[in-house]
């Protein structure tokens, strides 16, 4: 499983890498949208891509709008993590087609859940 | 801090009698994380010192706190995600075929916590069944988490775990820095609190209960006696659904296992219904 993470955050970057990592997944980064789109026109193929909104040169929801008009991409599933948080923000991520959101300050396992949610990985049974 | 032996024994014990969840030796952390809070609130700074004073003038209010302090609150929306599935992909179109009048679906989420349980169920049924009317008697024996659930107000860290983004905006609005579920989906909930070891609340007869993450906290003679009141507001062929590591099977054999995809569901067998 491979997956991207968008943020112009380097920490925010390896915090997300690091829970994504010990799911299973492989990482990759990139500090703005543009650089995502650059990963992807190489060729690299990802399951999962994190986004975060608000970075310069290409934010995150020009990078959903672009990542879904391309259909070689679509198998890729894009999830916001961003600090966006009022309603409306919400509902024009999921329109421009990106498939789940998570709201910043988040923890580990609400990444977890959400993967499961999206049936990218096994649900794991709590006590 | 180790907490003195007859500060443990003395909540294992209240706990026990008040709730019958079975504290044992080894969860000394617990009682002192859990009660800390309460200690600090009192103006003391150990819990030792706080049961202390609990044992000396019994205080019923104090207990009660108590109880609900170390009866886990654990939940999240859509937990583990399997049941859920088990309920809108087999449960319900099993109970339809079944009973092809079937107009009201009728639900009890025992220990229902904050009611994240609750509410994913109705927010499930709508979407797979939106034709159906839905009822739930949602029970607690906490009156704190009751009146969170009641409230139907989550914070931005609740709602990330595990609530698809779709249902937040399907069904929420943001409050402050909360966000606030539609009078719609909570009135769909009736919450009162209930202690499982007395008679099983109004609301029933239940098609579905979701018992979940619950027995495996009491001993085998609790679960028999939590088992046999559930089974008593059950309808013939109705189901119960239990966490992961729970099962009814060595336990009450009215059930069936029922495998459905990853996970389990048990039927109550018709014959053996009250």
């Amino acid at each position: 499983m491979k997956a991207l993470v968008v943020d112009d955050s380097r920490t925010m970057r390896r915090i997300v890498s690091r829970i994504l990592q010990e799911i299973g997944y492989e990482t990759d980064e990139a500090g703005d949208g543009q650089e995502a789109i650059d990963l992807l026109e190489a060729g690299s193929v990802y399951d999962l891509a994190c986004i975060d909104w608000n970075m310069p040169v290409m934010d995150g929801l020009e990078f959903v709008v672009a990542a879904r008009a391309r259909a070689d991409w679509r198998a890729m599933t894009l999830m916001m993590v961003t600090t966006e948080a009022e309603h409306g923000q919400i509902v024009r991520a999921l329109a421009a087609g990106a498939h789940e959101y998570i709201i910043k300050p988040f923890t580990p396992d609400a990444i977890r859940n959400k993967l499961e949610l999206l049936g990218l990985i096994p649900a794991e049974e709590t006590v | 801090m180790t907490l003195a032996t007859e500060t443990f024994t003395f909540v294992a014990d209240l706990v026990r009698k008040r709730s019958a969840i079975q504290l044992e030796p080894g969860k000394e952390y617990l009682v002192e994380s859990r009660l800390l809070p309460l200690a600090r609130h009192a103006g003391l700074s150990g819990v030792d010192e706080y049961v202390r004073g609990l044992r000396a003038i019994p205080r019923p209010i104090e207990y009660e706190k108590v109880v609900e302090a170390l009866t886990t609150n654990e939940t999240s929306w859509f937990r583990d995600a399997s049941p859920f599935k088990a309920l809108t992909d087999h449960v319900v179109p099993e109970l339809i075929r079944e009973r092809p009048i079937l107009r009201t679906l009728r639900l009890w989420s025992a220990a229902c916590s904050t009611g994240q349980e609750a509410y994913s169920i109705i927010m499930a049924l709508r979407e797979s069944v939106p034709h159906l009317g839905v009822q739930i008697t949602a029970t607690d024996l906490s009156e704190q988490v009751l009146a969170r659930a009641r409230a139907g107000r989550y914070s931005q860290l609740e709602i990330n775990r595990g609530l698809p983004a779709k249902m937040l905006v399907d069904h929420f609005t943001r409050v402050g820095i909360e966000w606030e579920l539609s009078q719609q989906i909570r009135r769909e909930v009736t919450f009162s609190r209930h202690n499982l070891l007395h008679a099983p609340p109004a609301g029933g007869p239940f098609d579905i209960v979701f018992l979940r993450n619950v027995l495996i906290y009491f001993d085998l003679a609790t679960k028999q006696e939590v088992l046999r009141r559930v089974q008593s507001v059950v309808r013939p062929g109705g189901y119960l659904l239990l966490g992961g590591a729970e099962t009814t099977i060595g336990v009450d054999d009215a059930w069936e296992r029922v495998p459905v995809g990853r996970s389990s569901v048990y039927r109550l067998n018709a014959r053996r219904a009250a």
